[in-house]
């Protein structure tokens, strides 16, 4: 059964979903979805094992045909580092999503939500996992087209998430079509999809025109994907009139997953020889990830709706990974593996702990949250710590995620790069400061309605918030991880 | 559009031939052009063309809701249950060679089965897509919760005035 885990990784999710579809009853679906995203997650932590301990990739051929010819599953240390991300998070937020679905959808729907919460992950973890470009294309769709679904059934609250998710899905589309344009022009050049395959080939060929080209628009589809500045969007409506329990899912993954398939393409296809990569890409992604780190930033502070808060804060973290990759060497990749990492776990917190509020008030706002921290206590210490971390405060996952984005631009002399990543780090400070200040240093006002919380309402926030500070102390085995993950994108140069 | 007799009666004699032609496009892809996908949008052609004839209603009595959502999972199951069984036969996923003694006739039965998967799915997502369209069911439950939600939130409001 073991060599069969690459593949069980994608089917598990991808067959129960339909299965989950027809379930009738209360409840049983979130229990359906429940025990499936707790297998993945356990598949995920095996195939990490598996990779870590032998420190081989895994190589699982679809059909029994061998690698150009047949589309063929690869698990390499980047894809064992992201695979537990996606599913752990998948779980948790599946724990989380008992009350905030039962609070936010109507029961009837709650097969087809879970179905395409299922099919969400599951196209997640094909593009984690496949090793074939337009295998990607096609998990994208998958992963997209249930993500568009799940932030439209948010118009059981308000109406507004329909046109967001109208937005999203029209972006999402042009960006998922610039991706297949970019795929299209490399088949035409080497007439293969396998993804190694193209990376032999690509290097054969002299770098023309049309190679540029692919690059170029593999890289807008997904800097559009994964909402880098300024093709973001999308995102902050997307996030924030979803579902409580859809936003946390998405913002601590769904765009994480492209930044994975960005470099997987980009350093893994490419390379990091080809000339349109090193000096192009690398200023561009630097560039935009620094105005990006700012402008979210300065938004989140003047933003008063907490879900919008920390949607223009994942723009500002999203700009961090882009500076990692930007940066061009092992160890920026290692930095922005880092920060993908704790990203997810820092979000899921927040916006776990956010539907908590959310699903009592319809909208967490800074009106709704004053003296809401002596009402409901966990939730709100789980923000604080969530905010935290993303500042990057010392004995928080975010420190360590700063730390070494830090160290890997002043070790390529990228100075003022650096002091402006710090600079903007700490303007966080501000946004969070306003909602200790809402919470705990305001009255609750006359008249609000009385907030409360119950276990099950904040163990999953405190779960990851755990997490946080747990990989924040004892991060050497994700530094590890992320190394190594960024190691063999260099494999040919170091 | 069921009072005209000449719409009537060519509908009554396509609609059969329809779906005879779309199990033919079906089941003669392993030899010429077709297979699942051109089958199954054959295949619900049919039923969109009955319903658009007869009316809404009936076309959805021939083909309950219900019974279509079955489809559409039904055929992803055999799609992917064609893989899990070749995973419990002891090779990879997908690999037909395992469902049968002779490579090749495991590989007749493995598309066989695949495609057929494919086509049901597909004949039963668009018979979806044109209900889903066609109706507004869905779309008024969701606004149900919204109307709920917004009640709620005003007696709240109400309560807190008081």
């Amino acid at each position: 059964m073991m060599q069969h885990l690459p593949i069980l990784q994608v089917i598990v999710p991808l067959l129960a979903a339909p299965l989950i579809a027809l379930l009738r009853g209360r409840e049983i679906a979130w229990l359906a979805t429940f025990i499936v995203t707790g297998v993945t997650f356990v598949i995920s932590l095996l195939l990490y094992h598996q990779v870590s301990e032998s420190g081989a990739r895994l190589v699982y051929e679809i059909g029994g045909w061998a690698a150009p010819l047949g589309i063929v599953y690869v698990i390499d240390a980047a894809s064992a580092l992201v695979l537990p991300i996606v599913t752990g998070i998948g779980f948790v937020v599946t724990l989380a999503a008992r009350h905030l679905v039962t609070a936010e959808i109507d029961q009837r729907d709650h097969p087809l939500f879970f179905t395409a919460w299922v099919l969400t992950i599951a196209g997640m973890l094909g593009q984690v996992t496949t090793g074939d470009a337009f295998n990607i294309f096609v998990f994208l769709e998958i992963s997209s087209l249930s993500a568009y679904a799940l932030v439209a059934m948010g118009a059981g609250r308000d109406r507004r998430a329909l046109p967001a998710a109208f937005n999203y899905l029209i972006l999402g589309t042009v960006g998922a079509t610039f991706y297949v344009i970019g795929l299209g022009l490399l088949y035409m050049l080497t007439g293969t999809l396998n993804l190694d395959d193209l990376a032999v080939r690509l290097a054969d060929i002299e770098q023309t025109r049309a190679a540029y080209m692919a690059m170029a628009f593999i890289a807008l589809g997904l800097f559009l994907k994964m909402a880098l500045f300024p093709l973001h969007f999308w995102l902050v409506p997307a996030y924030s009139y979803a579902p409580s329990a859809v936003s946390a899912l998405m913002a601590a993954t769904a765009t994480k997953v492209s930044v994975y398939v960005l470099v997987r393409l980009m350093f893994g296809v490419f390379g990091i020889g080809f000339v349109g990569i090193s000096d192009g890409l690398g200023t561009v992604l630097l560039t935009l990830g620094i105005i990006g780190a700012f402008v979210g930033t300065l938004a989140a502070i003047v933003e008063t709706d907490l879900k919008k808060l920390f949607a223009q804060s994942s723009i500002a973290q999203l700009g961090y990974m882009a500076i990692g990759i930007g940066i061009m060497t092992p160890a920026g990749l290692a930095a922005a593996f880092i920060h993908l990492f704790n990203h997810a776990l820092m979000k899921g917190t927040l916006f776990l702990a956010i539907g908590v509020i959310g699903a009592q008030t319809g909208r967490a706002t800074m009106r709704s949250i004053e003296g809401a921290g002596r009402q409901i206590p966990m939730t709100m210490t789980a923000i604080l710590f969530g905010g935290l971390a993303l500042i990057g405060v010392p004995l928080t996952a975010g420190f360590i995620s700063k730390l070494y984005l830090i160290r890997a631009l002043l070790e390529s002399d990228l100075w003022i790069l650096a002091g402006l990543t710090f600079v903007s780090s700490a303007l966080a400070l501000a946004y969070v400061w306003k909602i200790v200040e809402a919470a705990w240093l305001k009255p609750r006002p006359e008249g609000a309605p009385d907030l409360h919380e119950t276990a099950i309402m904040w163990l999953p926030a405190w779960l990851l918030v755990i997490a946080t500070i747990g990989f924040g102390i004892f991060a050497s085995p994700l530094i590890n991880g992320a190394v190594q993950a960024a190691a063999i994108f260099f494999g040919g140069q170091s | 559009m069921q009072d005209d007799p000449v719409i009537r009666v060519i509908a009554k004699v396509l609609i059969p031939t329809m779906m005879l032609f779309a199990l033919y496009v079906q089941f003669h892809g392993d030899y010429g052009p077709g297979g699942g996908f051109q089958a199954g949008v054959i295949f619900a052609a049919a039923f969109i063309l009955n319903a658009t004839v007869f009316g809404f209603n009936r076309g959805r009595h021939v083909w309950p809701a219900r019974l279509n959502l079955m489809a559409i999972t039904l055929g992803v199951l055999l799609y992917g249950g064609t893989g899990v069984a070749t995973m419990v036969l002891g090779e990879n996923f997908l690999s037909y060679n395992a469902l049968s003694d002779d490579p090749i006739a495991g590989q007749h039965l493995g598309i066989l089965l695949v495609e057929f998967g494919v086509g049901l799915t597909v004949a039963a997502v668009m018979v979806a897509l044109f209900f889903a369209f066609a109706g507004r069911v869905s779309h008024v439950r969701l606004l149900n919760k919204t109307r709920a939600h917004e009640k709620a939130q005003a007696e709240a409001k109400g309560t807190a005035n008081d």
